[in-house]
């Protein structure tokens, strides 16, 4: 349900950007979102359809970068790949991991004219 | 790929640890269009919201706790009962959040506690917006302790930082053991988890310990509390630890 809220942040974003830059259209849009940002690709991209109607977004191409997210462990140190917030350390059990990315959330670039 | 930034429209499943907020645009030429380097969180405009809240907060040394749950674990019952135990040790006021009703703020109201109801319409959670709006109608008092019921949710808002000083999660066991494993996002995001209703656990098939386990495999941080504001039980130690906070 927040991928609307998200989606319309974007959009502002963006036509922020694009306004300061003197642009009358955004022809691309570049995304990167993290595995673990707490966002469902299929809503967001739901949601960015309904957002980018009638604004400088609304031919955009959509480029999504996905992160894939990585903890370490504190206990032993090891990194790895953290497919759920849960995950324990493949090495020693412990759930005692740290996020260190794939929480991101960020408008990358956009291409405008 | 672009040979003048190295940008690829096939560039996915990448990872990196490059990570700041603040903005560092470029531009140049890129085909017909020109290409507008970002960089910024999508929630920027919330966070630097939340921020001036944050500061406002310390600066009146202002406690503020962000309470958040599923519909029905008890949020109000809680407030309620810890307003009745400290309201004479530091000054209090509440902003609430719903989609609909003045319902909660006038249960706080009626303990003679200032409430500001916030109705979100269709929204599903508050934002740092609205808790800026809400603080100007309410002025809280210095060295005063503000605390903000989330929309009952156990999912939208732990994603909207408001300014608090400490997100509260609470959970009764009427939810389940899994519950911090269906929801990670809310289990993760908070600093304390308050288990409330615990009086229940006699009549449930919840195992209270495998909730605590499973709320501290998602998030190790965690400040677990027991209590039950209708008997009463763990209320003690809960406001011990809220005033002692306060007056840090």
């Amino acid at each position: 349900m927040h991928e609307l809220a998200i989606a319309q942040s974007i959009v502002q974003l963006a036509e922020q950007n694009a306004r300061e830059n003197q642009a009358q259209e955004i022809e691309e849009l570049e995304l990167e979102i993290g595995s673990l940002a707490g966002v469902e690709i299929a809503s967001l991209e739901f949601a960015l359809q309904c957002a980018v109607k009638d604004t400088m977004l609304n031919n955009a191409r959509i480029i999504r970068h996905d992160i894939r997210a990585e903890g370490r462990c504190g206990d032993c140190e090891t990194r790895f790949f953290v497919d759920t917030l849960f995950s324990p350390c493949p090495r020693c059990g412990s759930y005692a991991v740290n996020i260190l990315h794939g929480k991101e959330l960020r408008i990358k670039s956009i291409i405008v004219k | 790929m672009c040979g003048t930034c190295g940008c690829s429209n096939h560039d996915h499943g990448h990872s990196h640890d490059h990570s700041h907020d603040h903005s560092h645009s470029h531009s140049h030429d890129h085909g017909d269009g020109t290409k507008i380097t970002i960089e910024q969180d999508i929630l920027q405009k919330n966070n630097l919201l939340a921020e001036r809240n944050r500061g406002y907060f310390e600066a009146k040394n202002i406690y503020c706790l962000n309470l958040m749950s599923s519909p029905g674990a008890g949020k109000t019952a809680l407030l309620e009962e810890t307003i009745r135990r400290i309201k004479g040790k530091s000054s209090i006021c509440v902003i609430e959040g719903d989609q609909q009703t003045n319902n909660d703020a006038d249960r706080i109201a009626a303990l003679e506690v200032e409430a500001f109801q916030v109705n979100t319409g269709t929204g599903c959670h508050l934002d740092a917006a609205m808790v800026n709006h809400a603080i100007k109608h309410l002025k809280p008092e210095e060295d005063s302790i503000l605390f903000i019921e989330n929309v009952g949710n156990l999912v939208c808002p732990a994603m909207f930082d408001l300014g608090e000083a400490k997100k509260v999660v609470i959970i009764s066991p009427t939810e389940g053991d899994d519950k911090p494993l269906k929801y990670p996002y809310m289990f993760q995001e908070a600093d304390v988890c308050i288990i409330n209703k615990i009086d229940l656990v006699p009549y449930l098939n919840t195992d209270v310990n495998k909730l605590r386990e499973n709320a501290l495999k998602v998030n190790h941080h965690l400040e677990l509390f027991d209590v039950s504001a209708t008997t009463g039980a763990g209320m003690d130690a809960w406001c011990e630890w809220l005033l002692k906070k306060n007056n840090q």
